[in-house]
């Protein structure tokens, strides 16, 4: 093993590297790990800025990750002792978390978020917090209040968003894997435009306490990560029923789907239309050729509502917002400016504290929930997402998974995308597993030139709720037919 | 579609402000009022591009019967019970406060006996 670049292993990888036996050359220590991703992530993130903030060595857990490796071997968990980068949203005790916004720069975690201390429990360490998108609203990171984040496949251009930050961190080797949160497609279309597995789980499969709140019926914790093992690693470690989170769902809760070793895999055409540039079509479908060769079958559906899937999240993720950042005023946390009256207080505390983006969004929600609007759009979005929740439930009697590719182009330049609109349209195909809580994921589907460079691509696929599984297998089948 | 008007109404009854805010960041970066209500005209119009966006959602045509299609998922209330030690996590929370009085959080006098 090269010693050089422990930060390059994945999950299982640095697992089997940690294991070897006492003596072996090639076995790895917890610390040796640890500081090879922490030097990749110091020298890197100047130019990078994947991290916000990248924290001090915990020595006392980076010693328990050794001791229990050590002692237990093969029976300590897989992420015993390895270094993960974690989105600026979910909280970790005694640390900042900011969500990218002024209005919570110095806002200190007062409790562990749920998957952080499953983390913890399984002796996984942390390296940083990750920039994002502001309250993680956006698609390519350019909505943080402090810095903007590069793709490390070309830093001429976003990573993405609003896991960015998460995303640059892995596909640059600043951290083995990481957590990011997916309201709409903050996960996957990130992991897309820089080449690594990213998973939105089913809704209620991954509590959500501890992470800050954007659209609370659409919000889910999942991993980045650089193969969909790991991936599962990580899923596997941070899933369950939570007492603190009243939505999250026992094991069965959904029928239990059956696939054979051929998957069905469903194509919805007419969806993709003309939207979809021509070299990422081109690949959707080579990819899609080699299961068939495999031995899988595609099969023609049709998904009529989901033409307005956007449309309805950019009614009901705004009213979520809107809600949900009320809370934010001023008065017990968070950013605080003080003024002549009361109402003053919460003005400028809010003014100052959200970005344009943000208060956007909160505009949009106030807007669609008010009085003589609010059946024309909200009710309207509500009754549409149970449509298209019973549409796809129909089309998983035909097919075990939903193609789509993850985004229509690869990695775009920095203010390409200055009208809200072509920005929003980014998670045109990713908008739709939030919407009916079902599992998504995307995953590598090879490369496109742009000016010279090669920009990773994905390509999505949905399975019925709990059927993560399923999402698991097809993503193996496309990283080794790659 | 969203006047200007209309767009400061919202704002205030989302207790944010639009154009104030464009003011005082353009007037700040040394800009002119101009400026601000260029930027505040912007806002507005990316705003009916949004509201038209959505709109789309109007010409569309629901099937009947599914409409209130229970889903699986059911929220639920937690048992008022098992609360967390007294002063638990006091500390730290109060010491996310701006003002602070004690454990109290201070706050401007908004009831006067005058």
């Amino acid at each position: 093993m090269n010693k050089e670049k422990l930060n390059e292993l994945t999950i299982g990888e640095a697992a089997r590297a940690l294991r070897l036996p006492d003596g072996s050359q090639a076995r790895v220590t917890v610390r040796e790990l640890w500081d090879a991703c922490i030097e990749a992530a110091k020298a890197k993130n100047p130019e990078l800025n994947a991290y916000l903030e990248i924290f001090d060595a915990d020595e006392a857990a980076i010693a328990d990750a050794q001791k229990r490796i050590n002692e237990e071997g093969d029976k300590a968990p897989l992420l015993c002792g390895i270094p993960l980068a974690i989105k600026d949203n979910i909280l970790i005790e005694g640390h900042i978390a900011s969500a990218a916004s002024r209005m919570l720069e110095n806002y200190r975690a007062t409790y562990d978020a749920t998957v952080i201390e499953k983390l913890r429990v399984a002796g996984a360490l942390f390296i940083g917090r990750t920039n994002m998108d502001e309250f993680a609203m956006g698609s390519s990171t350019e909505h943080s209040a402090f810095v903007k984040t590069r793709n490390p496949h070309d830093p001429a251009r976003v990573p993405g968003g609003s896991s960015g930050g998460s995303a640059a961190a892995v596909a640059a080797h600043m951290a083995i894997a990481a957590l990011g949160t997916d309201t709409g497609g903050s996960i996957r279309q990130p992991a897309a435009l820089t080449g690594l597995v990213g998973l939105k789980p089913t809704y209620g499969e991954v509590s959500r306490s501890g992470a800050i709140a954007m659209g609370s019926s659409l919000d889910q914790i999942g991993p980045l990560a650089k193969t969909a093992e790991d991936a599962k690693i990580i899923f596997d470690t941070i899933r369950g029923v939570d007492p603190l989170d009243s939505t999250t769902i026992p094991d069965g809760l959904y029928p239990v789907q059956k696939v054979g070793l051929k998957l069905r895999i469903g194509v919805p055409r007419a969806l993709l239309g003309d939207n979809v540039t021509a070299d990422v079509r081109a690949a959707f479908d080579a990819t899609l050729e080699r299961l068939v060769q495999a031995g899988h079958t595609l099969v023609d559906i049709e998904l009529p509502t989901s033409a307005h899937s956007l449309a309805a999240y950019y009614v009901i993720m705004p009213a979520e917002v809107s809600t949900n950042l009320a809370r934010l005023d001023g008065i017990r946390y968070g950013h605080a400016v003080r003024g002549a009256t009361l109402l003053d207080d919460y003005l400028l505390s809010r003014t100052e504290g959200f970005g344009e983006e943000t208060r956007r969004r909160i505009l949009l929600g106030t807007f669609v929930l008010s009085s003589g609007y609010i059946d024309a759009y909200y009710r309207k979005a509500h009754a549409a997402r149970d449509v298209l929740r019973h549409e796809y439930n129909e089309a998983f009697k035909k097919v075990d998974v939903i193609a789509f590719p993850t985004t229509l182009s690869p990695a775009f330049k920095f203010g390409e995308k200055s009208d809200p609109i072509s920005m929003y349209l980014e998670d045109i195909f990713t908008v739709t597993a939030n919407l009916t809580g079902m599992p998504a994921l995307s995953t590598p589907m090879g490369t496109v030139e742009r000016e010279g460079k090669q920009l990773p691509i994905g390509i999505h696929f949905t399975a019925p709720h709990q059927a993560e599984e399923t999402l698991f297998t097809i993503a193996s089948l496309v990283e080794h037919s790659a | 579609m969203a006047t200007t008007e209309e767009v400061k109404k919202l704002a205030a009854l989302a207790r944010i402000t639009i154009a104030d805010e464009e003011l005082t960041t353009k007037t700040a970066q040394g800009g002119s009022s101009d400026a601000a209500e260029a930027a505040f005209r912007k806002f507005t119009s990316e705003f009916d591009a949004i509201l038209a966006y959505v709109g789309q959602l109007e010409e569309l045509e629901l099937p009947e019967g599914l409409v209130g299609e229970k889903p699986a998922l059911r929220n639920i209330f937690r048992d008022d019970a098992e609360p967390y030690p007294a002063r638990t996590f006091t500390e730290k929370i109060t010491a996310q406060f701006p003002a602070r009085s004690g454990d109290a959080l201070l706050v401007k006098q908004i009831i006067s006996h005058e």
